[in-house]
């Protein structure tokens, strides 16, 4: 009765649909507990103490403030939609939402983990990857410009105006910075991206060695580890990571730029601007500007450890179609149970490394919010016109030249 | 008159920003680490930590009337207090202590004797200018109530606070 569920096409739809379902839940719990942490982390940086009251209600349970999101997305739900008189109101009421879906868009094609049952831990695996990444990014401009035109206020204004002229400074040097990744890879399909970085090496790191395996090390297999050993010492690799690592810095700065983010958040400018192109919004308008940004966040590191940090991928954890636990059965198991059950845990162990490394670059990106001052506005247009531009168009030259010489 | 800010010329090092970008980083992870590991002093969490015990001698909380070591009120009712209080959160009624009384040589007493503590500023000018040290500023600061009535305190509510006060300067004991 429920063969028909396991042809291609029907298997398809519904495994896509569970996998979107999933991923949405955990990264808009991403998000919220994105700003707990970045509200946690400002107040460590600041000698100060942070949301510690709010936990579990009625208890009086508090467990360091882990209740401040929820408590948070209940105010901001319950808040008065309030609506200026003089706004544009189609664009007005659209804006957030432009801001919202991009950012969660860009998670579709990222593949957050190896494979579950068989399945793919991608919900779109498509071939132009990083091209879809690219395209739906920087249609999250228009959800800021829109609201800056549609408030019909001169501080939203401004903030639109000076999001849009940062998008132009930034998107070119941010598209860019990764064709070199591309040139070396071959392909722009992000889970064959993630699966070059698993056996070549994260394009991060300069040594990598090949085929290094834990088994070897625990039966004292020192030739093979010696050989491993040698083989990462590869003079195309290491030329290849100068610049790699020059790209995978114009990247981060970009992104950075990208998603509003001091020390780029010209557009916000909560002490010039009052906020910006969301001066006008309350409530859930508010709320989804807010979140829209810490998603795009998410979606930004994502990409970055997708293309720099190997993605799901880490040094020994084998994916998910391996059925033995370090090259033991689990015990008290049929083979066939065993096997599952081992592909089953690595799957599980390859997504919660992606998000693990997904964490830590927002923990970067926080850190780095609250240590650096905005930029000046000719500041942040010279940097991005004159020396990330210059600096990833030269980067793709000398990848060029790298590959063409170095074999 | 307009006039030009001269701006530092910057060598190559300087415009990148990098080394102070990565300076920066290192000063708000030294504040995190200390932070984390408990080295650094943070602010009273107040409901749950209190100062109380530390509250210096003189500190100024809410007024108080107290009562000497013979159990006399000290309060004659001569109204100083009334009269300089800024925000006027006093209000005394006098009334003439009885001749059956012991302490009838002090001839009066307040017989209301009220401070309206959502007007009280805790300015002390009460406690300075009485002439029989009978008001005193207690240590008691989380002053609150539920509707105003409740915020006023009455004369058993001020001499509940104040309770006794020993070595005050007794001048009515000598007199016949």
């Amino acid at each position: 009765m429920w063969d028909f569920l396991f042809t291609p096409e029907v298997f398809l739809i519904w495994t896509s649909l569970l996998k979107t379902i999933l991923l949405l839940a955990v990264i808009l719990g991403l998000v919220s507990y994105t700003v707990y942490a970045e509200r946690k982390v400002s107040a460590l940086i600041q000698d100060r103490v942070g949301p510690n009251r709010t936990g579990i209600p009625l208890t009086g349970i508090r467990i360091l403030g882990l209740g401040q999101p929820i408590a948070d997305a209940l105010k901001l739900l319950l808040k008065e939609n309030f609506i200026p008189r003089s706004v544009h109101k189609f664009y007005y009421y659209i804006a957030p939402k432009l801001t919202m879906i991009p950012p969660i868009l860009v998670l579709c094609v990222l593949p957050f983990g190896s494979s579950l049952f068989g399945v793919p831990m991608v919900i779109a695996n498509i071939n132009i990857g990083i091209l879809f990444v690219f395209a739906v990014t920087s249609l999250g401009v228009y959800g800021i410009v829109l609201a800056g035109w549609a408030s019909n206020s001169k501080y939203p204004f401004l903030g639109g105006i000076r999001s849009s002229s940062q998008m132009i400074s930034y998107e070119l040097a941010m598209g860019l910075s990764v064709v070199p990744i591309f040139m070396i890879i071959g392909t722009l399909n992000l889970s064959e991206v993630v699966r070059y970085q698993a056996q070549h090496g994260w394009l991060i790191s300069p040594y990598w060695p090949q085929g290094l395996s834990l088994q070897s090390i625990f039966h004292g297999d020192w030739k093979a580890v010696g050989g491993a050993l040698l083989a990462g010492l590869n003079l195309r690799h290491i030329l290849l990571w100068f610049p790699l690592i020059i790209s995978f810095f114009v990247f981060v700065v970009a992104i950075f730029a990208e998603t509003n983010r001091l020390p780029f958040d010209l557009p916000e400018a909560e002490q010039e601007l009052v906020g910006g192109y969301h001066t006008e919004y309350s409530s859930m308008g508010f709320a989804l500007f807010f979140l829209g940004e810490y998603a795009a966040m998410i979606s930004g590191s994502g990409v970055i450890v997708t293309l720099f940090f190997g993605g799901w991928s880490l040094p020994f954890i084998p994916d998910g179609s391996a059925t033995t636990i370090f090259g033991m059965a689990i015990p008290g198991l049929s083979a066939v149970c065993s096997a599952h059950l081992a592909s089953f845990i690595w799957g599980i162990v390859n997504i919660a490394t992606f998000f693990g490394k997904v964490s830590c670059i927002l923990l970067f990106m926080i850190w780095v919010r609250w240590t650096l001052p905005r930029l000046r506005y000719d500041q942040l247009m010279k940097f991005g016109w004159y020396f990330f531009f210059e600096l990833a168009l030269v980067n793709i030259f000398v990848t060029a030249l790298i590959l063409m010489y170095v074999k | 008159m307009a006039y030009t800010i001269p701006r530092p010329k910057l060598n190559w090092k300087e415009r990148l920003f990098l080394p102070v970008f990565a300076s920066g980083l290192a000063i708000t992870w030294r504040h995190f680490k200390n932070r984390m590991l408990g080295r650094t002093k943070v602010t009273m969490q107040y409901p749950e930590e209190k100062w109380d015990e530390h509250l210096p001698p003189h500190y100024r909380g809410a007024p108080t009337l107290v009562t000497d070591e013979h159990g006399r009120e000290r309060c004659v009712a001569c109204q100083l207090c009334e009269f300089i209080c800024p925000p006027r959160a006093i209000t005394i009624h006098p009334e003439e202590i009885p001749t059956t009384n012991k302490w009838k040589k002090v001839e009066k007493r307040p017989k209301e004797f009220e401070i309206d503590m959502i007007r009280c500023i805790y300015c002390g000018l009460c406690e300075e200018v009485c002439p029989e040290q009978a008001i005193f500023l207690r240590k008691d600061y989380s002053i609150t109530g539920l509707s105003r009535a409740e915020m006023k305190h009455d004369k058993k509510k001020l001499y509940e606070l104040g309770g006794v006060m020993t070595g005050l300067v007794n001048k009515w004991n000598d007199k016949k």
